[in-house]
């Protein structure tokens, strides 16, 4: 039970910083361009996704410890 | 619901019957089903094409020219898009359609009870055709061959085979190390460089078939999980959530095939 934990809890804490910064710069780059909200819209949620996926791997492992 | 029947998220698919020794997963059920919605939709839309669309035709043509438009800004040209459109297309419909069959209600809550070993398990006769392993392990194999094949028919195979065993810059160390001595480091690199290449061949597949495996299979247990705390209303969030991760999911796997696609087909130049 506590190997589930840690490798979730541990996994979690890259992606969540890669996804932190990915919004910040995205926010960053809305606030001195408003207009280009649309265009950077899409790909801050791919890329969201792709730093997700890192947290879901994690998340696989820890279902997969018995 | 009859006492003392386990209920869990397996990470494997189940097999709910059996043809010979070839069992019949729930996931594979799933699957034949979206692809006979596919092929339906396909049908409806080709059966009756006009001029000035109208209706089904008027949603199709407006999402394959977003998609188009999107292609363009990976390939470059329209040429290539189009040429890559169908197979990245069909990658997409199935995997998004699969991907929102998971949250279907119905799916994944109603089965048959089967005894394994002396207990007894639910076993579910539908399960998003994505929460299987085996399911995203084949797209993802079906799209990174279908890149090589394309990307050796496009550049020749001498130079695709160079690109991974790179016997090239091996010939080239004799020919030229009198005019140029740094040739003695440079190749070697060059030659070792082509093995991560081809490590790296693997590690798409394993990503690409995890990535989606491992979001949709979360997103089924988180939606179980927060049904168990409470079933009026809480799920509901997360229903959404897993909308929208079934969508994200399915475009970022048709993008990274597109990629893939793209990469291969260029020609490199040094």
């Amino acid at each position: 039970m506590l190997a589930k934990a840690l490798a979730i809890g541990i996994g979690a804490i890259g992606p969540g910083i890669g996804i932190g910064l990915i919004g910040a710069k995205a926010m960053e780059a809305i606030g001195r361009n408003p207009e280009a909200t649309g265009k950077i819209l899409v790909p801050m949620l791919l890329i969201a996704a792709f730093a997700e996926a890192i947290a879901i791997y994690a998340l696989v492992i820890a279902f997969s410890i018995k | 619901m009859s006492e003392g029947v386990i209920h869990e998220n397996t990470l494997y698919a189940e097999p709910i019957a059996h043809i010979g020794n070839f069992p019949i997963t729930n996931a594979m059920l799933n699957s034949w089903l979206v692809l006979v919605i596919v092929i339906i939709l396909a049908i409806l839309v080709k059966k009756n094409l006009k001029k000035v669309p109208r209706g089904l035709q008027n949603v199709m043509e407006m999402i394959i020219e977003g998609f188009l438009g999107l292609f363009d800004s990976v390939t470059g040209s329209r040429k290539k898009s189009l040429k890559f459109a169908p197979l990245v297309l069909a990658f997409f419909f199935f995997i998004l359609l699969n991907n929102w069959s998971g949250i279907l209600p119905g799916v994944g809550s109603i089965g048959q009870i089967a005894l394994i070993g002396g207990e007894k398990f639910f076993i579910p006769y539908f399960r998003g055709g994505t929460a299987d392993l085996n399911t995203t392990l084949a797209l993802a194999v079906i799209g990174v061959v279908v890149s090589h094949i394309l990307g050796v028919i496009a550049t020749g195979w001498w130079h695709y085979l160079n690109k991974f065993l790179n016997f090239k810059a091996l010939f080239e160390i004799p020919k030229k190390v009198l005019k140029e001595p740094t040739i003695l480091i440079v190749n070697p690199i060059k030659i070792f460089v082509g093995f991560i290449e081809i490590i790296s061949e693997l590690a798409k597949i394993a990503s690409l078939s995890f990535r989606l495996f491992g979001n949709v299979f979360a997103g089924e247990v988180l939606l179980a999980s927060m049904s168990a705390i409470l079933a009026w209303g809480l799920p509901l969030p997360f229903l959404f959530l897993e909308i929208l991760v079934g969508l994200i999911q399915a475009l970022i796997f048709a993008m990274l095939i597109l990629t893939y696609l793209t990469i291969n087909t260029t020609k490199e130049e040094h």
